[in-house]
């Protein structure tokens, strides 16, 4: 076995569980698993036994407006999961979490209590060859009050936020090139472009993979420490906005200013790249700068 | 968009004329398009399972291949030319953790593999909506296989480049 990390380094520790507790508490009826992947087949090639399927695409937009579901259709997909509002939901998935951390990051936003990723995700789960399996087993039959409200004011940023928030630090998670300008869109996902390159004024670039470790776990907390607090110079502000192309790659960014480093406010937004990029008179600066606040 | 291409073929020397589905491929379209999105997914999953093991050739060496970053998980393809038949075989490789890329490559496979230079380049790029799989998998996932397609076709260009002044002189 491999030592377990001592979750206890972290501002939440509890936001934050470990494959082995997953393994120790899948069948906890209080628990409900959901995997949330880049890759929509994967979940059915074999998933933690127990585990049910979230996709962000089709599972947490509204089909409509460009915006997640509302209160009421939050709480019936909830409740078609087996999840109530005293359900732990443990979310994992491909790529170093980075759905799972945005999904729950959605789930934030309708006020569920408790909220957890698996350490490592799925790449984790599999490499310590645990049970992988393709039955899906039906959640059980639970009802789930809608909410009263989708909270987009705590945790969410929109484009106006953004323009109310100069001067105060902000990251940019998307990979060098796409911050500097030199291209639109990040490696490996061409023509998901913007039609300009660069970055909003003044905010740091710290891509989101450097604070995860090789095998997609979360780096320690005094190396992401180091990372923001530090070299990105987050100091101890107490609001940041995390942004990247569309809201993913930032979640997973969003979840470790939050609860790993348990700075006050942090905010995502999920607008991101694609909406200031291609957005009319809105600022943008270009180069490995951050650039100077506009209008100071 | 690329309905006009199609409403028009009379008038288009050329190719866009020649814009129709090599048979190999219309049957993957027929398959795809008669069933519902949930069903379109088990198909494309069930796709991913039958891409073709790599000949031993390539197998350990992708760098003897080329890499379709738009991808986003990796996937690396190759052709192999027989000029006299003027055909083209088609290699992919892909991870098992990336079934819905491996799925695309597979439904290309099937539908390409083997045949001649210019049916292949005559495919209609709009090939991931007529399979139907707009509303199953979203933008962003099916550009990885109009990518996959649009080398596939560029490699046989540049290939048909290269040999083209030897067949002239």
């Amino acid at each position: 076995m491999t030592e377990e990390k001592d979750f206890s380094q972290y501002a939440h520790p509890d936001a934050l569980v470990s494959t082995e507790w997953v393994a120790q508490h899948k069948e906890d009826p209080s628990v409900v698993l959901l995997e949330s992947n880049e890759d929509v087949l994967l979940y059915e090639t074999g998933h933690i036994p127990g585990a049910q399927k979230i996709d962000w695409h089709t599972d947490l937009n509204d089909p409509v407006t460009r915006d997640f579901l509302g209160p009421e259709q939050f709480a019936e997909f909830a409740a078609a999961k087996g999840i109530t509002p005293d359900t732990t939901v443990v979310f994992y998935g491909d790529k170093s979490n980075w759905w799972a951390a945005y999904a729950l990051w959605v789930f934030t936003l309708f006020g569920h209590a408790d909220l957890r990723l698996m350490d490592g995700g799925r790449q984790k789960w599999a490499a310590e060859g645990r049970e992988l399996v393709t039955e899906v087993t039906a959640p059980a039959q639970v009802s789930y009050p809608a909410p009263s409200q989708r909270d987009d004011s705590t945790f969410r940023a929109f484009r106006e936020d953004v323009l109310a928030h100069f001067g105060k630090p902000m990251i940019d998670v998307r990979s060098p090139m796409e911050y500097s300008g030199e291209r639109t869109h990040m490696e490996g996902y061409e023509q998901e472009g913007a039609l300009r390159g660069g970055h909003i004024p003044s905010a740091a670039s710290v891509p989101w993979a450097k604070a995860a470790n090789e095998d997609g776990t979360f780096r320690s907390r005094a190396e992401l420490e180091e990372i923001y607090t530090e070299q990105a110079g987050l100091g101890k502000a107490e609001e940041v906005i995390a942004y990247c192309r569309i809201g993913e790659r930032s979640s997973h960014t969003w979840f470790v200013l939050q609860h790993l480093l348990g700075y006050g406010n942090v905010r995502n937004y999920d607008g991101s790249w694609t909406e200031w990029g291609n957005a009319v008179r809105l600022p943008i600066a270009t180069g490995d700068q951050p650039g100077e606040v506009p209008g100071a | 968009m690329s309905q006009d291409q199609e409403a028009q073929p009379a008038s288009q020397p050329g190719d866009a004329g020649a814009r129709v589905l090599p048979e190999q491929l219309a049957e993957v379209v027929e398959e795809f398009a008669e069933l519902e999105d949930r069903q379109k997914l088990e198909l494309l999953l069930e796709f991913s399972r039958e891409l073709p093991e790599l000949p031993e050739r390539y197998r350990n060496s992708y760098d003897q291949m080329e890499e379709v970053v738009e991808c986003q998980s990796p996937l690396f393809l190759t052709l192999e030319y027989d000029d006299a038949a003027g055909t083209a075989a088609i290699f992919f490789a892909a991870a098992r953790e990336a079934p819905t890329t491996r799925g695309f490559a597979a439904i290309l496979h099937e539908g390409l593999d083997g045949l001649r230079y210019e049916e292949i380049l005559a495919v209609p790029e709009d090939l991931s909506e007529r399979l139907g799989l707009s509303k199953a998998i979203t933008p962003l996932r099916l550009r990885g296989m109009t990518a996959m397609l649009g080398r596939i076709k560029r490699n046989i260009r540049a290939h048909q480049a290269e040999s083209a002044p030897a067949q002239a002189g």
